[in-house]
């Protein structure tokens, strides 16, 4: 039996590295190189790319000019700019500022809830129910997150029947698609399988998509466990944007540019061209004046080819 | 479904240092050792008979084997490129030897200056004499995704230089991804071949991490059958021909993810992880373990 034939033909690659990857880097990232960043990464062939959070920026200080990055980002044809708005405010905000697509993060995880939104994973459900609502009123696509799918960083192990009970709610007050996060990067093949087969008896594979953290090296191994299943849509972010705030020193984000170059070798389509995504990791790695967490990057500026 | 027990051959001490900057001096390479031999690892590559002209950091080849502290249950081979190295092995202490093949003619020729044929020619001196003294062999296809100088490697040709090395007497046959370009699509391909000439038990793996489809590919391969993984402690060894870039997988990320699928070692992950500090304490470097550097609180 072939465990690699069933593997989706195409898979839509939603780039976090705006968003959830430089809110994860220490040093603040002017305005003007967060928006040439996401304009180089509009011409890559990407289908998604997350802007920006609607958050007060007394909790995110890098993301305070999210009006200003979504105002002054070029609007792509074909490529969706969703930004996270984790409550009606920011949802209001958000569609203010000329958002066409937004996200709500939940969590799999009662401590995890209570540490990052300071409520109950009830109490944010009522939260996004709130946001999901005035989407659908303006016909504004929702796009849900569950955080630690695959344990957390205050209650360790976390049981995939949780992980579909939350997914469940987000699907069903709304959310078209639900990102199902490795948070502090724990996961392995082996409980990837097993959180896959309990969500996917509650959401249609065609609505799910893997956020894979490589903390310990397993992202791609998980990835390619989630795509031997059939889910074929994979969260990364650009030169692995993004360290864990969980584990010092440690990095967060998967390398976009490793992704597509797994994708590539099996034959997957994805529509993104591997060379200007190393171009815009280089651009933004530059900026930050730090070295890429891409190997491929690594393997590939050295060695003069590509 | 994947096989119950994986052997993890640990060759940090002889890939992993030869590929690494800084000479490391001899009572360094002995704890190493010592310090692996305690974390339940079944199989440690020592050291490389050699010439130092060649491997400087090899040169303590007899001083290392007769220096490290054998553990009962625990092999240590130790690389022998031709009759000349294998005898000095032997009079060192060595119970087991490798060879190293390749599925390029051109790296070959780059690498040892002979062609493929000619290298087996080579090794059949070794197998001859191994063979005598009942010394196990165990056989590495160097290239077998990809080569630095040829580029695209047939799966046929992997399979073809597999055989011989097997048929020649090698009780295992290590196929490695030299360059680290794989990725589970090619890995398929090429065990496919590879297993219609090779029985599947005596297959191992020996993945880079170069373009970070180390792991991925090594799922592929414990999916087809595979159960032997080489792996290098803190990932140790950059890559020769991608200058900066890793080279050999991490033995801790291995583990760790071998634990996750279930799969017994014997391995003793913090045992590893601690092994690992010390080592890159001593080489003043920093790991390229991630669950080294996710676990270390520093």
């Amino acid at each position: 039996e072939s465990q690699a034939s069933g593997l989706p033909e195409y898979i839509k690659i939603v780039e976090v590295g705006p968003r959830d990857g430089l809110q994860n880097e220490k040093v603040i990232v002017p305005t003007d190189i967060k928006i040439e960043l996401i304009n180089r990464l509009s011409k890559t062939g990407l289908p998604a790319i997350e802007v920006t959070s609607f958050v007060s920026s007394k909790w995110v200080p890098q993301m305070a000019d999210h009006k200003e990055v979504m105002r002054g980002i070029e609007r792509h044809p074909g490529v969706q700019y969703p930004v996270l708005t984790p409550n009606l405010q920011g949802f209001h905000s958000a569609i203010a500022a000329g958002a066409t697509e937004v996200s709500v993060f939940g969590a799999a995880s009662e401590s995890f809830s209570k540490m990052n939104i300071n409520c109950s994973i009830e109490e944010s459900i009522e939260k996004f129910e709130e946001v999901a609502k005035s989407a659908r009123n303006m016909n504004i696509p929702v796009r849900g997150y569950v955080s630690c799918a695959l344990g957390c960083p205050y209650e360790g192990n976390i049981i995939p029947a949780k992980v579909a009970e939350v997914s469940k709610r987000l699907y069903s007050m709304g959310c078209y698609e639900i990102s199902l996060g490795d948070t502090i990067g724990v996961g392995t093949p082996g409980s990837m399988k097993r959180m896959l087969e309990a969500v996917m008896k509650e959401i249609p594979l065609s609505a799910l998509a893997v956020h894979c953290h490589d903390t310990y090296g397993q992202a791609l191994a998980n990835i390619l466990t989630a795509i031997q299943m059939g889910v074929a849509v994979v969260d990364s972010s650009v030169a692995g944007l993004g360290g864990c705030p969980y584990a010092k020193g440690a990095t967060g984000n998967v390398a976009t540019e490793d992704v597509i170059y797994m994708l590539n070798g099996l034959g997957i389509n994805t529509g993104v061209n591997l060379c200007a995504v190393m171009e815009a990791g280089n651009f933004i790695c530059a900026a930050l004046n730090k070295k890429t967490n891409s190997k491929v990057a690594q393997a590939s500026f050295n060695n003069g080819t590509i | 479904a994947f096989p119950k027990r994986v052997k993890v051959v640990e060759v940090g001490p002889r890939d992993g240092l030869q590929n690494e900057k800084n000479v490391v001096p001899t009572p360094v390479k002995i704890n190493l050792i010592n310090m692996l031999s305690e974390t339940g690892l079944q199989v440690i590559e020592a050291t490389s008979f050699v010439s130092p002209k060649w491997v400087p950091q090899m040169a303590d080849h007899t001083e290392v084997m007769q220096g490290i502290n054998k553990l009962p249950g625990v092999s240590y081979p130790v690389l022998t490129p031709n009759l000349k190295g294998f005898q000095a092995a032997v009079a060192a202490g060595a119970k087991e030897v490798s060879i190293f093949g390749a599925a390029s003619e051109l790296f070959t020729k780059k690498n040892i200056n002979c062609s493929i044929e000619e290298s087996l020619e080579r090794f059949d001196e070794v197998m001859t004499a191994a063979r005598a003294a009942s010394i196990p062999v165990r056989g590495y296809v160097s290239c077998v995704l990809g080569c630095p100088y040829e580029g695209k490697i047939s799966a046929a040709k992997v399979a073809e230089v597999s055989k011989k090395m097997y048929s020649m007497g090698c009780y295992e046959i290590s196929l490695g991804d030299t360059i680290g370009i794989g990725t589970p699509g090619s890995m398929k391909e090429m065990l496919t071949a590879v297993m219609k000439e090779v029985p599947v038990g005596a297959l191992a793996v020996h993945c880079h991490d170069t373009y970070g489809q180390a792991l991925a590919n090594i799922l592929v391969a414990l999916q087809m059958g595979v159960s032997v993984v080489d792996a290098s402690v803190a990932g140790l060894g950059g890559c020769p021909y991608a200058q900066g870039a890793s080279g050999n997988v991490a033995t801790e990320d291995l583990v760790y993810m071998l634990n996750g699928l279930g799969i017994h070692t014997g391995v003793d992950l913090q045992k590893l992880m601690d092994t690992g500090t010390f080592i890159c304490n001593a080489l003043n470097r920093r790991t390229n373990s991630k669950v080294s550097q996710a676990s270390c609180r520093l």
